[in-house]
């Protein structure tokens, strides 16, 4: 998958979980906690959704990697490539 | 129309999930009704058989209406047809069937001239000091609505704070800030109001709770973790074993506390505003349990699908502010219970371990309870034990 596809696929999880959030506006820098209002259930379904999608476990230990959707992007796609 | 919350007057039907004929049992879900708190599934309260549905999807109906005709047991009336939803909704007395109607009757109508008033109305008037009697019902058996005194009121009484009942759309799907605030507000004063609320706080060193939290999840796939919240709650519920009266309703004299524990718990809404929806029978259920009620319950708040039951059966609230915010929460009691406990966001302090200043985790935990059914004493005791629980090794 191509960064772009990363990108599309976090966010499209991302809005599922906050269906009020509007991809178009989302920043790439925006924090999930600190800007975007997450709480950690909505976090925790965030990260569940992903692991579904990706197969990745995705320990508690790398929760700060998914802090905004560069981190959580460039994270993906490393993660992938092992 | 059952009443789900003291200020609740009247309600809109949005859907039938049942038809004429269908069996149903205690607690099925029969309906959906929109109401201040988002649309809420109304379980049936008997067993039996539906009869007629006597209100319409898109009908708005005052508390205590019927809704529709349930045949009991045996006498089961299979032949009845639905009934049209004009005379339903226009004359809700004549609609009072012979078979129990889905929601309590309204009480029949009070002899010796005694005044109907819903208890949203009866505070609004005392508040106003408008005497009840003065006023033109408009409810059922001419029971007086809060939308009856707003209209009582001299329009220059009244302040752009407080609009007028009859203000603004009703009735658009979902939820409608304007009547979530004022819901609030409702519950909020009538809380400050009416319960003589003491207030006790406590640090607690969460280290070691967090470390047993951090080893669980290790091992497990995300959607098997666990939140601190869930430990917080969990340790919360079984710490009311201790200090019993904290956790009940007081809506007669005398205060009894309740056995099972309804722990409601304050959800947030994206966009503003909140509902304390109850985890049912939460001392029955361990921390995964615990986890899979809330994951469910938040779920549901914010898409709108609660039921009946748990936003009207709660018997204590927490309520948290999750990992990030400030330290320190101190609520206001959720009416008519008698206790909030309040967690604040935890974060790392300087505290005393083994004998040595150490970074740890620490929480504040506060509760507000109601004087008039527990005393300082008590309350320190649940705060204590709380802390107990969340330091005890053997729980996760």
């Amino acid at each position: 998958m191509t960064p772009a596809d990363l990108r599309a696929a976090f966010l499209a999880d991302l809005t599922a979980v906050a269906p009020d959030l509007d991809p178009a506006t989302i920043g790439d820098n925006d924090h999930m906690q600190d800007d975007l209002g997450l709480d950690s259930m909505d976090f925790l379904n965030l990260v569940s959704a992903l692991h579904k999608r990706f197969g990745l476990p995705i320990p508690e230990a790398d929760y700060p990697r998914l802090a905004t959707t560069a981190l959580a992007v460039a994270y993906l796609d490393q993660s992938l490539a092992k | 129309m059952p009443s789900l919350g003291a200020d609740m007057e009247e309600g809109k039907l949005i859907e039938w999930l049942v038809k004429p004929g269908d069996t149903v049992r205690k607690g099925d879900i029969v309906a959906v009704v929109e109401t201040q708190k988002g649309a809420i599934e109304i379980e049936i309260f008997e067993a039996g058989q539906i009869g007629a549905l006597l209100a319409a999807p898109g009908q708005t109906l005052p508390v205590g209406a019927p809704l529709a005709r349930l045949g009991v047991a045996e006498e089961a009336d299979v032949t009845t047809p639905v009934a049209e939803p004009e005379h339903a909704v226009q004359s809700p007395k004549s609609a009072a069937a012979p078979a129990p109607a889905l929601a309590p009757a309204p009480a029949p109508a009070a002899p010796g001239g005694a005044l109907l008033a819903s208890p949203a109305a009866r505070a609004r008037a005392a508040e106003l000091g408008i005497a009840l009697e003065t006023v033109t019902g408009s409810g059922p058996m001419r029971a007086v609505l809060l939308s009856d005194i707003e209209r009582h009121v001299p329009a220059t009484s009244r302040t752009d704070s407080e609009p007028a009942a009859e203000a603004g759309p009703k009735g658009k799907p979902g939820l409608d800030m304007t009547e979530m605030r004022r819901a609030i507000a409702a519950a909020m004063s009538r809380a400050k109001r009416e319960i003589p609320h003491y207030y006790l706080t406590h640090e607690i060193d969460l280290q070691s709770a967090q470390d047993r939290l951090t080893a669980l999840n290790a091992d497990r796939t995300p959607d098997q973790r666990l939140l601190m919240g869930a430990l917080l709650l969990h340790a919360t519920v079984r710490a009311l074993a201790k200090v019993p009266e904290l956790n009940g309703r007081y809506e007669a004299e005398p205060y009894s506390p309740s056995g099972p524990v309804h722990c409601g718990m304050a959800v947030a809404m994206r966009g503003g505003g909140l509902i304390a929806p109850a985890i049912l029978e939460a001392q029955s259920k361990d921390p995964d349990e615990i986890m899979a009620a809330m994951r469910d319950l938040v779920a549901r708040t914010r898409s709108g699908r609660l039921r009946n039951s748990e936003i009207t059966q709660g018997t204590i609230t927490i309520s948290s502010l999750g990992e990030t915010g400030v330290d320190t929460l101190i609520g206001v009691i959720y009416p008519p219970q008698v206790a909030l406990v309040g967690f604040g966001a935890p974060r790392m302090r300087p505290m005393i371990h083994d004998g040595t200043i150490q970074p740890r985790l620490a929480i504040t935990v506060s509760l507000a309870a109601d004087h008039r059914v527990s005393d300082g004493r008590r309350g320190a005791l649940f705060l204590a034990e709380i802390n107990r629980l969340l330091n005890e090794p053997a729980t996760p």
